[in-house]
């Protein structure tokens, strides 16, 4: 059971939290302008590194707020947690 | 029977409290401090049961959890299988038997109480040997959080089988001294009887502790049996000690063949001489303490039989002096004797070839083959671990973060080192956490181990009688030999986990902890490989077996899922309501009458809501309240429809799609004031809902000033339907206008209902005149009787959720989840009406271009009529389009969605989601019912009222 810590709450239980998946994926702004290859790279497409990797978590089960966080996906270990108005962090 | 096997005095055990105890069938006597193994020890018995393949006779090899043969079945106090007898305490009245393998779960509910506690500490201390005891002392000193736990039921460890001094004193009092000091520091928490099995991620380790166990039948039914400890810990220190790792020799698994330090614990832990006349077979100093001390208490050593060249002086001496032949350059080559070994073989052993053999008689012959240090935790948390050569065993390798390992499971098996050692990675382990640490000024002084000799690794003695079925055990609950894995081996296999898989080596109950280590061994061995190379198996929770009743704890029962009802439920169980569970809800799902079934139930409530009025619990409809400046804006951008144009007073259906513009949900909105807004989610999708709203106004739109609450619980819904729910109503509602003019379809008002304040809507979900009552969930029931009260003249029916579907079915309204399953658009639900032209955007609406949803094939919904009219579809039965089934695969059109019988229609119906499913209205098709093609009409999926002329009454 790992920790995850929460920019708002702290070190809390994985169990607490949900997966959102890649960060820094924005709704396009003009969906009518996206052809259908583009629209189904926003739709389908995700990196999926092995090593750090910026995704979207939420603590569902504490404060029900949205962060963004950067895991190393080989050791899951939770290089960065952040908010969403912070800039993705430089992970060396 | 008395215990011939048992000194008069000495051990743990209270020689004064006897306790009766039944094994086998059989009667004995044992003491309390017992473990059922050395109970049966005492009283000469060695055989515990037979192997499971080879049905061998198999006795007690360890006075621990290492044990691989040992394995009972406790019938009473409750029946528990899989146990090994020397981890089952003894308790007056105990009924055990022996395992061949598998046992027998109770044939009733267990009435024990299991529960779980959450702690955090500082340090938490694996094991209470001397190790573990002197970081915890060094810990608690220092003012630190510390858990200290234990699987013994007292703290010991190791010392509570032999017989050394610590400061000039028996070591137990140095323990004694220890454990009242640790007792008396109020953040010190020490638990016995508790096994770390499970060691994970950050610190985190679940321990479970016996509580009740060892009071077997005079356990009080108020405590909890058995406790899971979920501790999180900002650092763990493992001092689990090591188990003796056995010899592998033919004729290796009879009763009466013990580990050697195991023979030791028996006699000073419990007072008991596990044999008479004994022969030690070595390859490590260790085992001489064993021969001398059996020597001392009385037994007969035959001889110590050790397979090195070179022996210790210090041990041969003693031997010497006490008349025990020691024969070096020896190794035991097979036994005699068919329940109970009656005679070591022996033979010379140098350069790999054994010698002429002779017989030695005995009645227990002890091994030692070296010790493992049981790293299984320090594995557990993802160390490394390092081959040591001169101990023949896995240790430990590079550090891990928040995490020691200190004595035995180190591979220092000094009493010395295992006090410093102890000691160190405690004070260390301080420093790192930021914590006051004090070295101890001095250690407990030890006295000087004598000189020794290395321990050699000898993996298994050669065959003496080639020709001979291999009897060379290496797992002995698995009833795997040497010729097993040279099989493995000689089958092309090169790794330890696919040899474990082929050989099932390691894979039993005591998850290989006596054969593991052996195991890689013969197979580096057998590929002339190194064994540090080779490595060993994964070690994996739990650390030994654990009752899915302890995992489960409270969580059983009324107590495993909670139970959601609505303000209303006592009404619907005083009324003999069936429920179904929807989610979490309990939802009435029919009222039978007299003794009518559901069919009969559900086309009475059906003819009673569609000729007259009915009424439902409609409550566990999601609710969100969702205000701010810019509510109808969000409300737009989720919506496939246009929100914000809602009129307050106005009510509007709508439906959420996902980006991939599947149907996601539906549910109706109001506003109740510019920037407040009411929407209901299907029951089972609120929470769903809720979240995905969040997710978009959180994480996309945080410039939209909105506010999202679930509000389900807080109203309770009435529906009333049919047509004379207006009658209904405004007999409770008398300052209420009910008249279509004043109240149009989708509109709702603030009213007065039976003297309490509520909100009506006209919303219908059946094609009937309704009016949706929606008032605080405190009312919820006072509202509902008064309702029932006014409907009486009418013959109000209550109905349930079954009754609800048909209605919605008739009139061809979805199920989001029923109909649909997220390949699902609202054009295949024919809901094009339901899309904004005007909106620029809307989630959902860029995939409604994509080519895939515009396929003429795809899978759209219409109604089925069976042919026959008495005919019930299955729903889920597939839709094909053949009269005869040609060979498989059959090409399949869809599949059955929804499936009832109509009291309106007289006849069975269906709706379904079919490949062009509307340019095939008026086509036949087929479902397979088990044998037979039942031929179906396809139709518009509104089978009831298309024109909608009962919705105003």
């Amino acid at each position: 059971m790992q920790l995850i810590e929460c920019p708002y709450c702290g070190p809390r239980e994985e169990a607490e939290y949900h997966y959102g998946g890649q960060a820094h994926v924005a709704y396009p702004a003009d969906t009518a302008a996206l052809s259908d290859v583009e629209w189904a790279a926003f739709l389908f497409f995700r990196d999926n590194p092995k090593g750090p990797f910026a995704e979207r978590w939420l603590h569902s089960s504490g404060c029900r707020r949205w962060f963004n966080a950067v895991r190393d996906t080989a050791t899951h270990q939770m290089l960065a947690v952040y908010r969403l108005d912070q800039p993705k962090p430089v992970i060396s | 029977m008395s215990a011939t096997f048992r000194l008069p005095k000495g051990g743990r055990v209270d020689h004064n409290a006897t306790m009766s105890f039944t094994f086998n069938g059989e009667v004995y006597e044992g003491l309390r401090g017992d473990t059922l193994a050395s109970a049966l020890l005492a009283n000469g018995v060695h055989q515990v049961t037979t192997s499971i393949k080879l049905g061998r006779p198999r006795g007690i090899m360890s006075a621990g959890a290492e044990d691989p043969n040992a394995l009972v079945q406790v019938e009473t106090p409750f029946p528990e299988p899989m146990l090994t007898a020397t981890t089952v305490e003894l308790s007056d009245g105990l009924v055990a038997r022996g395992l061949p393998g598998q046992g027998k779960l109770a044939d009733r509910p267990d009435p024990s109480r299991y529960d779980a506690v959450h702690t955090h500490c500082d340090l938490l201390i694996v094991g209470a040997g001397p190790a573990g005891l002197a970081a915890a002392l060094t810990a608690a000193r220092s003012g630190a959080r510390v858990v200290l736990v234990d699987e013994q039921p007292e703290a010991g460890g190791s010392l509570l089988g032999i017989s050394d001094e610590i400061d000039g004193a028996p070591a137990l009092q140095w323990v004694a001294e220890a454990v009242a000091e640790l007792g008396s520091l109020p953040d010190v928490t020490v638990l016995q009887r508790t096994t770390a099995f499970g060691y994970y991620d950050d610190g985190f380790v679940l321990a479970l502790e016996k509580r009740t166990d060892h009071l077997g039948l005079d356990a009080p039914a108020h405590l909890s049996r058995q406790r899971i400890w979920r501790i999180r810990s900002r650092h763990v220190i493992v001092a689990t000690g090591a188990h003796e790792r056995p010899l592998v020799f033919p004729g290796n698994d009879k009763p009466g063949i013990m580990l050697a330090g195991s023979a030791r614990t028996y006699l000073h832990r419990f007072g008991v001489v596990a044999g008479r006349e004994v022969v030690v077979f070595t390859t490590d100093d260790s085992a001489y303490a064993a021969a001398i001390d059996l020597a001392d208490a009385g037994a007969t050593v035959r001889a110590v039989i050790d397979a090195r060249q070179e022996v210790p002086a210090h041990w041969t001496a003693a031997c010497a002096d006490r008349g025990i032949e020691v024969r070096k350059g020896h190794v035991v080559t097979g036994t005699s004797g068919t329940s109970h070994v009656s005679r070591a073989h022996v033979a010379p052993y140098v350069g790999g070839a054994l010698g002429t053999r002779d017989g030695i008689a005995c009645d227990l012959l002890l091994v030692c083959g070296g010790w493992n240090p049981a790293v299984h935790l320090f594995s557990q948390a993802r160390g490394k671990l390092r081959y040591d050569a001169g101990l023949g065993a896995f240790v430990p390798g590079a550090a891990i973060p928040a995490a020691s390992v200190a004595g035995a499971a180190t591979g220092e098996f000094t009493l010395r080192g295992a006090l410093s050692g102890g000691a160190a990675v405690s004070v260390q382990a301080l420093a790192d956490l930021g914590l006051p640490a004090t070295s101890p000024e001095s250690l407990p002084g030890t006295p000087a181990a004598p000189v020794g000799c290395p321990t050699m690794v000898l993996w298994s003695v050669p065959e003496a009688d080639p020709g001979a079925p291999c009897t060379r055990f290496v797992d002995l609950q698995r009833d795997a030999t040497v010729s097993d894995i040279l099989r493995a081996t000689g089958a092309g296999l090169r790794s330890v986990e696919h040899v474990k898989r082929y050989t099932t080596i390691g894979t039993a109950h005591d998850q290989g902890k006596t054969s593991g280590v052996i195991a890689s061994g013969i197979i580096a061995e057998a590929l002339g490989a190194d064994v540090a190379e080779l490595g060993t198996t994964t070690f994996r929770p739990p650390y030994t077996p654990v009752g899915f009743a302890a995992l489960a704890g409270r969580d059983r029962g009324t107590l495993h899922d909670p139970v959601r009802v609505t303000a209303i439920h006592d009404w619907h169980v005083l009324h003999g309501a069936e429920f179904e569970d929807v989610g979490q809800w309990k939802r009435p799902w029919y009222y039978p009458q007299d003794a009518e079934d559901i069919e009969q139930a559900v086309l009475r409530e059906c003819a009673a809501v569609r000729d007259s009025v009915g009424m439902m619990d409609g409550s566990t409809l999601g609710k969100i309240d969702v205000r701010g400046a810019d509510a109808g804006e969000l409300l737009d951008r989720l919506y496939t429809n246009l929100m914000s144009s809602l009129k307050i007073g106005s009510a509007r259906y709508g439906v959420m799609c996902g980006v991939d513009g599947m149907v996601i949900d539906d549910g109706t909105v109001i506003r109740v004031s510019d920037e407040h807004f009411l929407l209901t989610t299907t029951t089972g999708n609120a929470a769903k809902i809720l979240d995905w709203m969040e997710e978009w106004v959180q994480t996309e739109w945080p410039e939209l000033r909105v506010h999202l609450t679930s509000v389900t619980e807080q109203w309770a819904t009435i529906p009333l339907v049919g047509p004379r729910s207006r009658d209904v109503l405004a007999a409770v509602a008398p300052d209420l206008d009910v008249s279509k003019e004043a109240f149009p379809f989708m509109s709702w008002r603030d009213a007065t209902v039976a003297g309490i304040p509520a909100r009506v809507a006209r919303i219908s979900f059946s094609g009937e005149l309704a009016y949706e009552v929606n008032v605080s969930a405190w009312d919820g029931q006072a509202v509902w009787e008064a309702l029932w009260a006014a409907g009486e003249p009418y013959g109000i029916t209550a109905y349930g959720t079954e009754t609800m579907h048909v209605l919605r079915a008739e009139k061809g309204y979805p199920i989001i989840g029923q109909e649909t399953d997220a390949t699902v658009t609202p054009q295949d639900l024919g809901m094009d009406w339901i899309i904004s032209k005007k909106k620029l955007d809307f989630i959902g609406k860029r995939s409604f271009n994509r080519p895939e949803n515009h396929r003429a094939d795809r899978k759209q919904l219409v109604g089925l009529v069976p042919v026959d009219p008495t005919v019930l579809l299955p729903e889920g039965g597939q839709v094909v389009e053949c009269s005869e089934l040609p060979p498989p695969p059959v090409p399949m059109l869809g599949h059955v969605t929804s499936s009832y019988r109509s009291a309106a229609l007289g006849r069975t119906f269906a709706l379904a989601v079919v490949r062009s499913g509307r340019e095939r209205i008026g086509q036949t098709l087929y479902v397979p019912i088990e044998d037979e093609l039942v031929p179906v009409t396809v139709t518009d999926s509104v089978l009831f009222d298309k024109e909608g002329s009962r919705r105003d009454g």
